[in-house]
């Protein structure tokens, strides 16, 4: 294997994690109560310009910015379920894809109309120059995302499965009425859910804003993403999120490197519908 | 019956007349096309998303289909847009029926998910094509040749072809709400399972209903070409067209007759307005307010402005009391 060729797959599996970490989210509120949040993809966004803020108002790095953007997006997500996904949920089918399609919207162009159309970047140096391995390259920031991603993932997997609070979540997506009947709160654990799924894609958007442009719209790419991630790895299932998104960054940044650039998404949204045709439940989800 | 014909009666004199009422002022003729052109591809969307209740949100592809075949035989073989529209229909029709098949077994948002996806898709396939320009976009006849090339000066003539097309859609959407095929896409929606139980192939039906939508949409594709003789990948099949088909349908009412035209004649000039009141900063202005007024929408009003209208009338919505919205109703 050319260095070449290693250094795209470790870049990939770097990027990778990231997708993992904020499309634990979105398959976290799927699994919790059957809604996508089609919003996602601009909470990464909001997250981004949050990071962006904290760099040129006050300074301060990716160690100020993550902490500041994950309780930054908890909030939004907690307020957007009780102010919306709450009422939504029983409502008919085209409300529930709408309600916060319109959110998507509004977040979006809400930061069009303050931020401008512009690309912002946050300086390459952020964290220094450089890492270098044998003959792999790289950047630090990349590598802190990772990282991070990984260790985030892992946490929010180890919360739903090893304590008691996931216990709860668990029992109130399996069955609300019979979790309500134990002594569960189901809007507790729901809020809940919209705050942790926000709050993860806020430590994620944070990342991602220190190597990536931050653009208004940057989100509908990324919602993509994070749909192909939960797709694959099974709709629910944060270790299938897990698993799809590192493969989800090899691929793309493979498609990259031998096909091109222009045509990674192309190989990444055709990878959705295929999965999507041949295998709904994805590769570690429950029908 | 009587009451209803008499108000489609001065529905139908006040459409016709509109153009000769406002002949003094370009600006509301011109206004008047654009709320007919959006209705277009709004009630063609309406087949598949209000009447079967597959929420498309990549519609954008079929819009995009019939806009860049109008253009494409002008720039490759000098010939009038129009012709174009029947090319750009078959296409659709034939993107339909190749990604319906996959994607309509797909559910609820699943089935949306996948929509966008392929929207996506085609959105970047397309700005890297340069047979239709690339990310540049093809332009039509700069100068009209032929009265045959329909580039006029005056919004008139748009208006009345619009109006000729969207009676043409409402007319055929009304033909099949009364049809089997009407009361079975309403099955559909309401449970597919139990739809599917009484014998009712639902996928085939489903298939139907998308064909036909994506046809019809990309005839308002072709016609939005024509009326500006430019297509770009942004402005033929960026997400944003899908999302206004569905948020007009969806205000005015979806699974609705006239409800995308109630949406259209709100939206509309809703856009104008703003677009004309803000200037540049007013883009994404226009789109906070889309957004606030969906989920305005979809938070109190999930059947759509027209049953409110009709309850106003004291009359009994036809289509929209769905089994979905009982049960939304008595969960409420």
């Amino acid at each position: 294997m050319s260095s070449i060729l290693l250094q795209v797959i470790v870049g990939g599996l770097l990027i990778g994690a990231v997708y993992a970490l904020f499309s634990s989210g979105l398959t976290l509120i799927w699994g919790m109560m059957n809604v996508i949040n089609f919003a996602h993809g601009d909470f990464v966004m909001l997250a981004m310009y949050a990071a962006f803020v904290v760099w040129t108002v006050f300074g301060g790095g990716p160690l100020a910015s993550v902490p500041v953007a994950a309780l930054f997006l908890a909030t939004i997500g907690i307020l957007s379920y009780f102010l919306l996904v709450r009422h939504i949920m029983r409502g008919p089918m085209i409300a529930q894809i709408l309600s916060t399609f319109g959110l998507a919207l509004l977040l979006r162009y809400s930061a069009f109309w303050y931020f401008g159309a512009n690309f912002k970047t946050l300086p390459d140096d952020i964290l220094g120059p450089p890492i270098v391995i044998g003959q792999i390259r790289i950047d630090a920031p990349r590598l802190l995302a990772g990282i991070v991603g990984l260790v985030v993932c892992l946490l929010l997997h180890l919360l739903l499965t090893r304590t008691a609070v996931g216990s709860r979540m668990l029992a109130v997506s399996e069955d609300e009425t019979a979790a309500q009947l134990m002594g569960i709160r189901p809007e507790r654990m729901q809020a809940l859910a919209w705050g942790l799924a926000a709050g993860s894609t806020g430590i994620a958007g944070a990342l991602i804003a220190t190597f990536f442009y931050t653009s208004p719209t940057v989100g509908e790419s990324l919602a993509i993403l994070a749909f192909v991630t939960v797709a694959l790895g099974g709709f629910g299932s944060v270790p299938g999120a897990l698993v799809a998104g590192l493969l989800i960054g090899v691929i793309e940044a493979v498609s990259a490197y031998w096909i091109g650039p222009v045509y990674k998404d192309v190989i990444v949204y055709s990878l959705f519908v295929l999965v999507l045709w041949v295998r709904p439940q994805g590769l570690m989800g429950k029908v | 019956m009587m009451r209803r014909s008499i108000i489609l009666g001065i529905l139908a004199v006040i459409a016709l007349t509109y153009p000769i009422l406002t002949i003094e002022s370009p600006v509301y003729q011109r206004l008047g096309a654009l709320v007919l052109l959006a209705a277009i591809g709004a009630s063609a969307w309406n087949i598949l998303g209000g009447y079967a209740g597959a929420i498309s949100v990549g519609h954008a592809v079929f819009f995009g289909a019939g806009a860049y075949a109008a253009i494409a035989v002008y720039t490759h073989f000098g010939l009038p847009p129009i012709v174009g529209a029947p090319v750009g229909a078959a296409i659709a029709i034939l993107i339909a029926a190749i990604i319906g098949v996959p994607t309509l077994r797909l559910s609820g948002h699943y089935f949306s998910m996948a929509t966008i996806a392929v929207a996506e898709l085609v959105r970047v396939l397309v700005t890297n094509w340069e047979f239709v320009g690339g990310a540049q976009g093809i332009a039509g006849p700069a100068v009209p040749r032929t009265v045959m090339d329909l580039s006029f000066i005056s919004a008139m003539p748009y208006y009345y072809l619009f109006l000729a097309v969207l009676a043409a859609i409402l007319f055929l959407t009304w033909r099949i709400e009364r049809s089997r095929i009407g009361y079975y896409l309403r099955a559909i929606k309401d449970s597919e399972r139990a739809a599917r139980s009484l014998g009712v192939a639902a996928g085939r039906y489903k298939l139907y209903a998308f064909m036909l939508s994506a046809g019809l949409t990309a005839v308002g594709g072709s016609l939005y070409a024509i009326m500006f003789t430019f297509i770009d990948p942004e402005s033929g099949l960026g997400i944003l067209i899908s999302v206004k088909m569905l948020i007009m349908a969806a205000l005015g009412g979806a699974g609705l007759l006239f409800g995308p035209l109630v949406g259209a004649l709100i939206l509309v000039p809703l856009e104008e307005i703003s677009n004309s009141l803000l200037g540049g900063k007013g883009a994404g202005l226009t789109f906070v307010a889309y957004g606030a007024i969906i989920v305005i929408i979809s938070r109190f009003l999930p059947g759509g402005l027209l049953p409110l209208l009709m309850e106003l009338f004291h009359r009994k919505p036809k289509a929209a009391a769905t089994g979905e919205q009982r049960e939304a109703n008595r969960v409420a």
